[in-house]
């Protein structure tokens, strides 16, 4: 037995996979929260005044808000699932490394809920009467900003795994951690619209996303062991 | 198989909030050895298991593996441990088959289509493979928790309440795999209200008192 293959890349990649295919047959659920999304940036036009300007300057808060929220509500589901049926049990019982699988799962969250939001951002932005360029800075942005939404809700998620209330409690957590990504990924699109250069917050994004990228997967197995022990 | 396998408890203490559950649980288990926890609701038995498979820290005492403690979670702990809890740890969305494929390459061991199907097979579980598993009984569920000790070649298994929901010819089944397990100088430590189909000379016993 001592030849099992415990390379992180290999955990990444089986959790990935099997995540992926598990969300992919519960399609409702993925429909449910990009739903959630279209509608919610939807009805900011229909509660405000339909004037152009209002708009324009609404749109990218309301786009990085609702991203923010429709984040939020997938994020119970992360590991509460795994956690229920004793899979999360096996994982960190098996050879392989907890940090890598957490990952995995991790990306696999962010496909499936992350990345949709950051395809429809264009199509949704246009209501806002959004030009070319912004609507290119938004997505980028949303690009870069909600794999970190991913990666800090994890922490959350891990945290709050068996606590009573769980979901709320995610809220109250997540939610401020979430704020300087709102931040950066919104300063980056009203500074196009004022004109200057998107790089300075963008690079921030980026800058923080690598830092997530790295940190994160160790806090959230060193969690997931609290939360079974 | 680890012909060498040694696993030793030394004065294993546990406390759920400021109860004691048991404390002072001493015992030793070479390959081919068996251990049935048998004690009252409550007295600790799932939590010595969880201890056992490093899932959870012992309040006091220490669990060692051919002689080195082990810690939580330690590497070579996890690599001989087959843990069979009180959740079946089976996804809903996927089929019988998927699962096992899914395990066995989780835990370093990926096998062939062939293998699994047989394995389903051996479980009398070939005709579900391919429904999801939420359609499933609970039986036909433990019954897959079988096939996965039968696919998995690791030495300890732990066990928890492994009777539940097996009718008789699950249980058979369950004998067989354990009379296997044990000839190959592996490890059985498990918790059951039921006598299990376990051969008395491998079988060592160790009751949990009234929780004081």
């Amino acid at each position: 037995m001592s030849d099992v293959d415990a390379s992180p890349s290999t955990a990444i990649v089986w959790a990935l996979a099997r995540d992926v295919r598990v969300a992919l047959r519960s399609k409702g659920e993925l429909g449910v929260q990009l739903l959630f999304y279209v509608i919610v940036v939807s009805l900011f036009p229909l509660a405000t005044s339909p004037s152009r300007e209002l708009l324009a300057t609404l749109g990218p808060g309301v786009l990085w808000t609702t991203a923010l929220l429709a984040s939020l509500l997938s994020l119970p589901r992360l590991f509460a699932a795994d956690f229920g049926d004793g899979t999360l049990e096996q994982m960190a019982l098996s050879p392989r490394p907890l940090a890598a699988l957490v990952s995995g799962k991790i990306a696999a969250h962010w496909l499936t809920t992350g990345l949709p939001v950051v395809v429809m951002a264009p199509l949704l932005g246009a209501q806002y009467a959004l030009v070319a360029p912004v609507l290119g800075t938004l997505t980028l942005s949303l690009l870069l900003g909600t794999p970190i939404l991913s990666l800090l809700g994890a922490v959350g998620a891990a945290l709050t795994l068996g606590a009573r209330g769980g979901g709320s409690l995610l809220a109250l957590l997540v939610l401020p951690l979430y704020a300087p990504v709102l931040i950066f990924g919104a300063g980056a699109v009203d500074a196009v619209r004022a004109g200057l250069s998107a790089t300075p917050h963008l690079s921030l994004l980026g800058a923080g996303l690598l830092i997530a990228l790295v940190a994160v997967p160790f806090a959230v197995a060193a969690a997931v062991r609290i939360a079974l022990d | 198989m680890a012909a060498d396998l040694l696993l030793e408890a030394r004065g294993l203490a546990a406390q759920r909030g400021r109860a004691t559950l048991f404390s002072g649980v001493d015992f030793s288990l070479r390959g081919g050895e068996a251990l049935v926890v048998q004690g009252p609701n409550g007295s600790g038995k799932t939590t010595l298991l969880r201890i056992v498979a490093g899932l959870t820290m012992p309040s006091a005492g220490e669990v060692r593996l051919r002689g080195d403690a082990m810690r939580a979670f330690d590497a070579p702990l996890r690599n001989v441990v087959a843990f069979n809890g009180h959740a079946p740890a089976l996804k809903d969305e996927l089929s019988a088959f998927e699962n096992l494929d899914a395990w066995t390459s989780l835990q370093g061991s990926p096998m062939s289509r062939d293998q699994i199907a047989a394995s389903l097979d051996n479980v009398a579980l070939s005709r579900r493979q391919r429904l999801p598993v939420r359609v499933l009984s609970q039986g036909q569920r433990r019954r897959i928790g079988l096939a996965r000790l039968a696919l998995c070649d690791r030495a300890l298994w732990i066990l928890d309440e492994p009777l539940t929901a097996l009718d008789a010819e699950a249980i058979g089944m369950l004998g067989a795999l354990l009379a296997r397990h044990l000839a190959a100088s592996g490890i059985c430590i498990a918790a059951s209200h039921q006598p299990l189909p376990l051969e008395d000379s491998r079988m060592k016993r160790l009751s949990l008192g009234e929780p004081s």
